[in-house]
């Protein structure tokens, strides 16, 4: 059995999605651009994935923006939202992803802001006392705190934080990469200034992309150069991308009940059962609780076992199970999680996160369960 | 619908039937995040990404460690600009460019120009070509980098870039080249060239990928990152490697170094029988000089007529454009045309005819035919 539980990195694409794109590769090659029908078929394409990108998100196609991915997307509103307000703070979390966290460090290493980091507290939330506090000291900061986290599947309030935000006259980002096509996002009610989505976190393309900027808060181009996007992004558009991306949030939305019901409750019979078979099983973060955390994500701790230390991933692959230690970008780094450290984790335990799609089943949970009860049978 | 005849390969091209082949597997079987370091899906995607470095590192002759992948050559121009600027930040900083450039070249300049970067913008002559003398006298003490294209996308027109490269080496100052219109048409080489930018989908690769090579090994500096993330690309560019048209950039590339010098031959042959067919018109004249210049490409000026409306009628059975895809949407005269010395009038009468891997005799015989007669009734 081959189980993919890696799905936080990326999915496979749906099938209708690969469909989808096939002809602008091969028929509908044209550039958007051009004036002639080559482009102006192309052109219709992407304005009707923007309309509806814009329509599912409860929003105008005016301020959707495709972009190469969720990192460029981030990168966007950050340094042009920070450049375009005249901010010079930001507030952000030590747990967020490193599109976000480094694009600030290296702003605030270029001194164009000064960077606070809110607290975490020992679940992975944040302190929203000291959010406050921080806000109060610096009214009209950038806040850039994701809505789900992408290790330990804490989510957050962003209703609460936007209109925290709104009360201190600050720009509210959200990286929205992880619940993207998970979650309904209603921008009309939405207390955000800019969110993000890459793509391939739902089951379309990899390099694509889009940033969502309130009309209220405009922010100037990061690529330069012609007038793509409204003149917001220059290049040329990444066509199939963009018809993907769309098709996949369209497909997401059809049925998101369905799919998180079905989700939740693998990872409800996963969480029973490791509880069952492994002793001393814990759950990082929030993400061991259903109702308080991303239901595609589970963050599994492990009693330390000789032998698994530093082998679990590559023991769980020797068996067919595809899993991660945390976020992909930075699993070849051998600096461990910086989510992990900042939680305190342990370092004698073994942290494993497992993620899921809807192409999973009940019978890969079993599998996995299994396997693991085998690798720890030692312990007990 | 039925397109008319496509005649526009340097707005862009369609993927060649073996790259989307390729590229195929890896929006299914093989979706892995490259990044992933912990099972099979991510070591497949991960050979797939360093393959097609290989093969462009090839077409290129460069060193495959020198290629960093990129959305686009707009984001690798923006890259190697910005990121340059941003490398020698709190010091004067003389740049030198051409009149000539593609937008994103020119775009880009602008906005470093409104950080405090003095930029010379050289003229040229009325074939399309920078002065040698020129561009030496150009040089100051704080000159930090030399930008310009290999070949341009309006005229076809090709720089010594040999030259060029060898007197900003013999200068020690950084020699960038966009030279998205050269790759994978004409040999290009990457001796003495510090950065080069390049795309895929002007060469049948997809759109929405490309690279920027940068040369290791020495002592000029890098640039420094525009995308701040996960760290991917050695650091110069992070967010998730879009696998697929990496794929397809890379099975472009070895296409190309298979089939470029019977195909430049081929179109060469057939983009003199369209231009000679065309300038036996009476007031017409070739936009550039009849040497140095790309074999696919031919601008022709039509006077005594009125651009747009030559341009619409030419659109109804021919697929061309009036410059530059990027600044069609803009009703200005192209500034490329402009800098030679054509008036305004004479520039939006003016078509560029870009010719490629579906181009036939027949298409030209009847090309010339159709634009004779357009010409013809236009001018009654």
């Amino acid at each position: 059995m081959r189980v993919y539980f890696d799905n936080a990195a990326t999915t496979a694409m749906d099938e209708r999605v690969i469909e989808a794109m096939i002809p602008y590769m091969r028929e509908h090659y044209g550039n958007p651009s051009s004036v002639h029908s080559h482009g102006r078929e192309v052109r219709t394409a992407i304005e009707r994935s923007r309309k509806k990108v814009a329509e599912l998100l409860n929003t105008s196609p005016s301020e959707i923006f495709f972009t190469s991915g969720g990192t460029e997307a981030d990168n966007t509103a950050l340094v042009c939202g920070i450049e375009t307000h005249g901010l010079t703070h930001a507030i952000t979390s030590p747990i967020e992803h490193h599109a976000v966290l480094h694009t600030l460090e290296q702003l605030a290493k270029k001194g164009k802001i000064k960077l606070s980091l809110v607290n975490i507290l020992p679940n992975g939330d944040i302190d929203m006392d000291h959010l406050e506090s921080l806000l109060k000291d610096n009214p009209k900061s950038m806040v850039s705190l994701m809505h789900a986290n992408n290790e330990i599947g804490n989510l957050n309030d962003l209703q609460a934080i936007g209109s925290l935000a709104k009360s201190y006259d600050s720009f509210f980002h959200s990286d929205t990469v992880q619940t993207m096509g998970h979650y309904e996002h209603d921008l009309k009610s939405l207390s955000v200034d800019s969110i993000v989505a890459g793509g391939h976190k739902f089951h379309g393309p990899k390099g694509s992309g889009f940033l969502y900027v309130r009309k209220d808060k405009k922010i100037h181009p990061f690529i330069f150069g012609g007038a793509q996007e409204r003149n917001m992004r220059g290049g040329t558009e990444n066509v199939i991308g963009i018809v993907g991306i769309a098709k996949a949030l369209e497909l997401a939305y059809e049925d998101m009940q369905g799919h998180r019901d079905h989700i939740l409750s693998l990872k409800k019979h996963f969480i029973e059962s490791l509880k069952q078979h492994i002793p001393d099983v814990k759950f990082n973060g929030q993400s061991g609780d259903l109702e308080k955390s991303l239901y595609t994500v589970l963050n599994v701790s492990l009693p330390h076992s000789e032998e698994n230390a530093g082998m679990l991933l590559f023991n769980l692959d020797l068996n067919g199970i595809s899993a991660s230690g945390g976020s992909a970008c930075s699993s070849g780094a051998t600096v461990g999680s910086h989510v992990l450290r900042s939680l305190k984790a342990d370092p004698s335990r073994e942290s494993v996160r497992f993620s899921f799609s809807r192409f999973n089943t009940i019978d890969e949970v079993d599998y996995t369960v299994q396997k693991l009860k085998e690798l720890y049978s030692v312990v007990v | 619908m039925k397109y008319p005849i496509y005649f526009d390969y340097n707005a862009t091209t369609p993927c060649h039937p073996q790259v989307v082949e390729h590229m195929l597997p890896y929006f299914s079987t093989h979706f892995g995040n490259a990044s992933s370091k912990s099972h099979p899906y991510g070591w497949m995607a991960e050979d797939a990404v360093e393959t097609a470095r290989e093969e462009l590192a090839r077409l290129i002759g460069a060193n495959p460690k020198e290629i960093i992948f990129t959305s686009g050559a707009t984001e690798s121009i923006n890259l190697a600009i910005k990121g340059v600027f941003e490398q020698y930040s709190n010091q004067n900083q003389h740049y030198i460019t051409c009149k000539t450039e593609h937008k994103a070249v020119l775009d880009t300049f602008k906005s470093i120009e409104a950080k405090g970067a003095k930029v010379t913008y050289l003229p040229v002559d009325n074939e399309g070509m920078v002065d040698l003398k020129g561009l030496a006298e150009a040089i100051q003490p704080d000159t930090k980098m030399i930008s310009l294209m290999w070949a341009n996308n309006e005229t076809g027109v090709i720089h010594p870039v040999e030259e060029i490269a060898m007197l900003a080496e013999e200068r020690d100052i950084i020699f960038f080249t966009d030279a998205v219109q050269a790759v994978g048409k004409i040999p290009v080489s990457t001796k003495n060239i510090h950065m080069m930018a390049l795309s895929a989908h002007k060469f049948y690769g997809p759109k929405g990928v490309g690279a920027l090579y940068i040369r290791h090994n020495h002592p000029l500096p890098k640039p420094k990152a525009l995308i701040e993330g996960g760290g991917h690309e050695k650091g110069f560019r992070s967010g998730t490697l879009q696998v697929p048209a990496i794929v397809g950039l890379g099975s472009a590339a070895s296409l190309a170094l298979k089939n470029m010098k019977d195909e430049s031959k081929r179109l060469e042959s057939l983009r003199n029988k369209l231009e000679s067919g065309i300038l036996e018109l009476e007031g017409t004249k070739l936009n550039s000089s009849q040497n140095n210049r790309l074999p696919h490409v031919s601008n022709i000026s039509f006077e005594g007529v009125e651009g747009e409306e030559l341009l619409r009628k030419l659109n109804k059975e021919l697929a061309v454009s009036s410059g530059s895809a990027c600044t069609s949407i803009s009703p200005k005269p192209s500034h490329v045309l402009q800098a030679m010395g054509i008036s305004p009038d004479l520039g939006k009468a003016s078509v560029r005819f870009s010719l490629g891997i579906t181009t036939t005799e027949s298409d030209v015989d009847f090309a010339i035919a159709y634009v004779k007669e357009t010409i013809a009734s236009l001018r009654a």
